[in-house]
């Protein structure tokens, strides 16, 4: 008998240790998890049309969530270790997703054209290490207080002032809202998919609605600061 | 090639034949699994439009051949779009501009003058064997994990015992049409092979005999195709946008949902 | 006859079925005689299955569920791709779910008549027994079958037959009913009773004392040559129409697993028996590389006409109805444009000859759905055939929902090939052969939606249930490498590919393989003549000689090579022209898709010769230079009273 040896034997993969749809679906919970934070921050933002007191207020009450059967600011930090642990179970899902293709193809094609991806859907990856760069500026600046020294935690309605007046900023701040939205765009039609809920008969309501969070949430990102640019909120 | 005489086998007479066609191809050259591969430029001339894709890389074999050249190694048998045999990356695009395969596409999707550049599947799931042929056995191996209905030879019952709802059954023969070509995974940005799994547990799972081993397929499915290397899906749809048979993305859908109450289940896969 | 194209043997019988009983008791009677093989010993034995249609495919299923040890060959890179993949039409099955008169004995009579008389009763029969166990077991595979909104299977019908008893899956059925054999089989080698080997080419069959015990085979990626043995080996190769270079078979479809068995022993029964299908796209140009079939289904809703008058070149939504002529209702009123594939072919032919062909060359007749669309909607026709329709667009460029399809008779199936008995065991003992690569069911002509019905039938039922009486016997002397028969056979395919690659002349194996065709088709084709045949057959020795001095096979031997894989064919194929050239020769009648033009009725029919040919013509192979030797097996009607087929 003579077997028949194999040359084509594929390199054997390393096993993957979760499974593809695992990743996916931790990615979507974590990413609905961060879009209902988004959607409660907006109308927080919001608040600063309403003048310095009332934003400040809101600020105050954040911190007392809860009080006061919970002590001091419980709730903000339980809220804080929530998004925390969402946030790194979606870029370790992503991380582990792009470290997963760029093994399944280690040879690129000299031509590819892309043909059914939205520029939404194509910078999903890069578009998501942009995003995450801002929020660290941004927890920095209006959080922190670190990269401007205006106002405090307890009273931040001139801390939002001294960001947004400085164009730079502003713009900065603009490019990564938007940013977000097409990330939602994707991210919220991906999530849709990933969890099993999307099919042919729900298609478009589900491409609307996704197309409709990201936009609301967008503008609304957007009002706060270019109003305070323009000097609407002073 | 000196055919003159009217017949099947010869060119229509009375008409001129359409020909004329010349065209520059960019062709990955690669002689085994471990070498190196690069892109050769070749010319052919006098194309006609009615030629498959597949014709004109005869021509220019015919011609490689006859200079004692080797030709260009390619997959294909049926010719006719349904044994899933063929399929090259061409101008980018798996199978082509057409969504088709790419036996089914035709030079008159072309111009006089065009450059074509033409690549195989690029996976390494899908290891090249010379050129543009690749090995697609993972896809076998993804079957061999789940895809079926255990139900031995001379064991049916009645056809007619368990009717089916004709909305069902369409839409199970729908996802069932997947010939397994590969161009889902070539064209996917991840290399991910879910549309051909999700195909086949989409038409199992939609049928009333799929329905006992629903839970497990999914599971075991989708743990072979990670194990083979194929990449994770991110819903971007380029799989489908490529299918020459159209299976739609909402066989993912439905992949995902059975997969996540499986594993609700306490389906597990078998290592 | 002049003596000298081939000599007389002994005749031949099938001793396998029990003919004492009456003909619907037959087959349990057969499998209640036929020895059986307990579990525990089949795990000792092993049986190579060559091909993965839908015969090989379902047959290596079911030997490994049944416990043998099985080993499976294909040439592509999956078993999925095998060619039963792209019958389109359906499958038929004696259910009577229409309630219009179907019964075994009706399928079993119309596959008789529709064969044209030169079938095996007893093999038929069965074939229609088992056809309602295929349809169950599709089923529960998980086939989808097109259903009605009740739930229940659909049916249509098929040329020449008047009930509706075939089954399918929109145009693509072969491809569903391959996929539930292909699932199976992969079932069966996940559990490991199945050992695969893909990309794998047999290239001979080796012979110990008698018995069939092995192949020779190449693995096409590495070139590397193996031996392989078992207990027994199935061939299950399918049909050798691309001896025509064109046809509707798939690029790679070929005869040299039967051919070189044939060389073996095997004997090759009724060689001429080529299907010629009377729907396919016309050719367009010399580079054409195979042939596209359009479902014949499409004759359920589509009108077959030409013009009237000669050509008329006009465009053919402007040819009023007054001067077209439905041809095929006007001669066959009965069965209008569902008579069965061999007279539809031969009428195309006809009308194409009085040059009223429409087209480029005028080689196509109009297959017109104005009608349907008309009486149906667009949404039914599009529902029903959309995926033809579809094809067709991409090929031609025009769209047949405005335009009438052109279509033209194609070489479409072989209904000759290796001599089996009622237990398909061919003539070397151990050596089974199913599905289209034997010659038993269908006689000269095949009928629509048979020939799944024959692969999965022989692949589920048949040779699993007859293949235990001789393995019985079994397991066999254990033989390995060093055995004589094995070296001889492998050195020479050695020699062979070795030969190939070092003629280096200046012709490609294409070229070769396109002028047999051409040839083939021109003399050995829809019309054969006497003065033809003996041209063809002084050309054929001709092509041989110039092809082993002249053919270029470039690259080696030791790595994936398709030229050499074509090569190595294309020489089976000329050889097997030959002995279809002496066949037909021979066979003095018309018979189904033979079609001698000597023997006709005045009105242009074919006429057989049941005094002087109702007999299988079973060929044995000898060496080159002597000639062949006629083998007839007789054939009886018991059931089914010989008849001049009418379908008017």
């Amino acid at each position: 008998m003579v077997t028949v040896t194999d040359s084509t034997q594929r390199r054997t993969p390393k096993a993957a240790k979760t499974n593809s749809v695992f990743k996916k679906a931790v990615m979507a919970i974590s990413g609905i998890i961060l879009v209902l934070y988004l959607i409660a921050h907006m109308i927080g933002n919001l608040k600063a049309f309403a003048g310095a007191e009332d934003f400040n207020h809101y600020s105050h009450w954040l911190r007392t969530i809860g009080n006061p059967a919970l002590p001091g600011a419980t709730a903000l930090w339980l809220i804080r270790i929530v998004l925390l642990v969402a946030v790194v179970a979606h870029i370790w899902a992503a991380v582990s997703l792009w470290r997963q293709a760029r093994r399944a193809r280690p040879e690129r094609y000299v031509t590819k054209k892309a043909v059914a991806q939205s520029y939404a859907s194509r910078t999903m990856r890069w578009g998501g290490v942009i995003i995450l760069a801002f929020v660290i500026f941004h927890i920095l600046d209006l959080t922190l207080g670190a990269v401007n020294s205006a106002g405090s935690d307890g009273e931040p309605y001139d801390r939002l002032l001294a960001s947004f007046q400085n164009p730079v900023v502003t713009i900065f701040y603009a490019v990564a809202v938007i940013l977000v939205g097409m990330h939602l765009r994707h991210g919220i039609w991906s999530a849709t998919q990933t969890l099993g809920q999307s099919n042919r008969r729900r298609e478009l309501t589900v491409n609307y609605t996704a197309t409709a969070i990201a936009t609301v949430l967008t503008v609304g990102f957007l009002l706060t600061p270019f109003a305070v640019l323009f000097g609407l909120i002073d | 090639m000196t055919i003159t005489d009217q017949g099947p086998h010869s060119a229509p007479a009375g008409t001129q034949e359409k020909r004329g066609m010349n065209l520059t191809l960019r062709v990955w050259r690669q002689k085994g699994p471990q070498v190196k591969g690069k892109m050769v430029t070749y010319k052919v001339t006098d194309i006609s439009p009615d030629m498959s894709f597949l014709e004109m890389l005869d021509v220019l074999n015919e011609q490689l051949i006859e200079q004692g050249d080797d030709p260009v190694a390619f997959d294909h048998d049926c010719r006719e779009g349904i044994c899933g045999m063929c399929g090259l990356m061409i101008n980018g695009q798996a199978h082509g501009p057409q969504q088709t395969t790419t036996c089914q596409l035709h030079m008159r999707s072309f111009k006089d003058g065009d450059s074509i550049d033409i690549e195989p599947w690029r996976a390494s799931a899908f290891p090249v064997i010379k050129d543009l042929a690749v090995d697609r056995r993972a896809f076998d191996r993804i079957i061999q994990a789940g895809g079926y209905i255990s139900v031995p030879t001379g064991t049916a019952p009645e056809a007619h015992s368990v009717p089916v709802p004709k909305k069902d059954a369409d839409n199970a023969f729908d996802a069932a049409t997947c010939i397994g070509c590969g161009a889902c995974v070539a064209a996917c940005p991840n290399a991910s092979s879910m549309l051909f799994t999700a195909a086949k547990v989409t038409h199992l799972g939609l049928l009333p005999q799929g329905q006992p081993e629903r839970n497990d397929r999914v599971v075991n499915m989708v743990a072979q195709q990670d194990r083979e290397g194929f990449g994770g899906c991110t819903n971007i749809g380029e799989c489908s946008a490529a299918c020459p048979k159209g299976i739609s993305m909402e066989t993912i859908s439905r992949l995902n949902h059975d997969l996540l109450g499986a594993l609700r289940a306490g389906a597990r896969p078998k290592s | 006859m002049p003596l000298d194209l081939f000599t007389v043997g002994d005749p031949i019988a099938d001793t396998k079925a029990p003919t004492d009983v009456p003909i619907g008791e037959r087959w349990s009677e057969r499998k209640f005689r036929g020895r059986l093989v307990n579990p525990a010993n089949r795990r000792k034995m092993t049986i190579i299955v060559v091909g993965t249609g839908l015969a090989g495919g379902s047959a290596a299923a079911t030997l490994g569920e049944a416990g043998y040890k099985v080993k499976s060959f294909w040439y592509q890179d999956s078993p999925r791709r095998a060619h039963s993949v792209a019958a389109q039409g359906g499958i038929n099955a004696a259910k009577n779910y229409r309630n219009d008169g179907d019964s075994v004995h009706r399928l079993f009579y119309d596959t008789v008549k529709g064969g044209d008389f030169r079938a095996r009763e007893n093999n038929v029969h069965r074939l229609a027994e088992v056809s309602v166990n295929i349809i169950d077991q599709a089923v529960a595979q998980g086939v989808p079958f097109a259903r009605e909104y009740g739930g229940l299977l659909d049916n249509r019908s098929f040329g020449g037959t008047q009930v509706s008893r075939t089954f399918y899956a929109r145009g693509q059925t072969g491809q569903q009913l391959l996929y539930g054999a292909y699932q199976a089989l992969e079932r069966q080698i996940a559990a490991g009773t199945v050992e695969q080997h893909a990309r794998t080419e047999m290239l001979d069959l080796i012979v110990v004392d008698g018995r069939a015990r092995g192949i020779v085979a190449r693995d096409l990626v590495t070139g590397e040559l193996s031996t392989h043995f078992a207990d027994a080996v199935v061939l299950a190769t399918g049909g050798y129409g691309n001896v025509f270079y064109l046809s509707t078979n798939a690029m790679g479809s070929n005869t040299t697993a039967i051919w070189r068995a044939h060389k073996r022993g095997a004997y090759f029964a009724n060689p001429c028996y080529t299907q010629i299908h009377p729907t396919c796209i016309p050719v367009k140009g010399d580079y054409q590389s195979k042939l596209t079939l359009m479902s014949e289904s499409l004759r359920n809703d589509g009108r077959v006409w030409v013009p009237k008058e000669r050509g008329d070149t006009r465009d053919p939504r402007q040819i009023p109805e007054a001067e077209r002529d439905y041809y095929l209702e006007r001669i066959y009123p009965s069965f209008g444009n569902l008579v069965p594939r061999d007279i539809a072919s031969r009428a195309a032919k006809n009308v194409c000859d009085e040059g009223r062909g429409v087209g480029p060359g005028g080689l196509g007749v109009y297959l017109d759905f104005a009608e349907a669309i008309e009486r149906l909607g667009r949404p039914a026709v599009e529902a029903k055939y959309g995926n033809l329709f579809d094809m067709y667009a991409q090929i031609t460029g025009e769209d047949p929902y405005s335009v009438p399809m052109r279509i033209y008779p194609a070489v479409h199936y072989t209904m000759g090939g290796l001599w089996v008995d009622y237990d398909l065991q061919s003539s070397i003992p151990g050596m089974f052969v199913i599905g289209e690569a034997n010659f038993s069911d269908h006689g000269a002509n095949r009928l629509g939606a048979s020939a799944l019905m024959q692969g999965l039938a022989d692949g589920y039922f048949v040779l699993p249930a007859t293949i235990t009486d001789y393995l019985a016997d079994a397991p066999f002397e254990q033989i390995d490498d060093s055995h004589p028969a094995a070296v001889e056979a492998l050195q020479g395919v050695q020699e062979q590919v070795q030969k190939l690659l070092s003629i280096n002349g200046t012709r490609t194996p294409a070229s070769f393989h396109r002028e047999l065709g051409k040839l083939m088709w021109d003399l050995c084709g829809m019309e054969r003549t006497d003065e033809g045949l003996r041209k063809a057959l002084d050309r054929i020795p001709e092509i041989r000689q110039e092809f082993w001095t002249n053919v270029k096979v470039s690259g080696d031997w030791h790595s994936f090579n398709q030229t050499l894989e074509m090569a190595g064919r294309v020489a089976d194929f000329i050889e097997l022209a030959e002995l279809m050239c002496v066949d037909a020769l021979h066979r003095r009648e018309s018979c189904g898709g033979h079609f001698r033009a000597e023997s006709q009725t005045p009105d242009g029919e074919a006429l057989r010769d049941d005094e002087n040919f109702a007999y299988v013509a079973a060929w044995e192979w000898t060496p080159e230079g002597q000639p062949p030797v006629l083998h007839r097996e007789a054939l009886e009607y018991e059931y089914v009273h010989l008849a001049q087929r009418s379908y008017k």
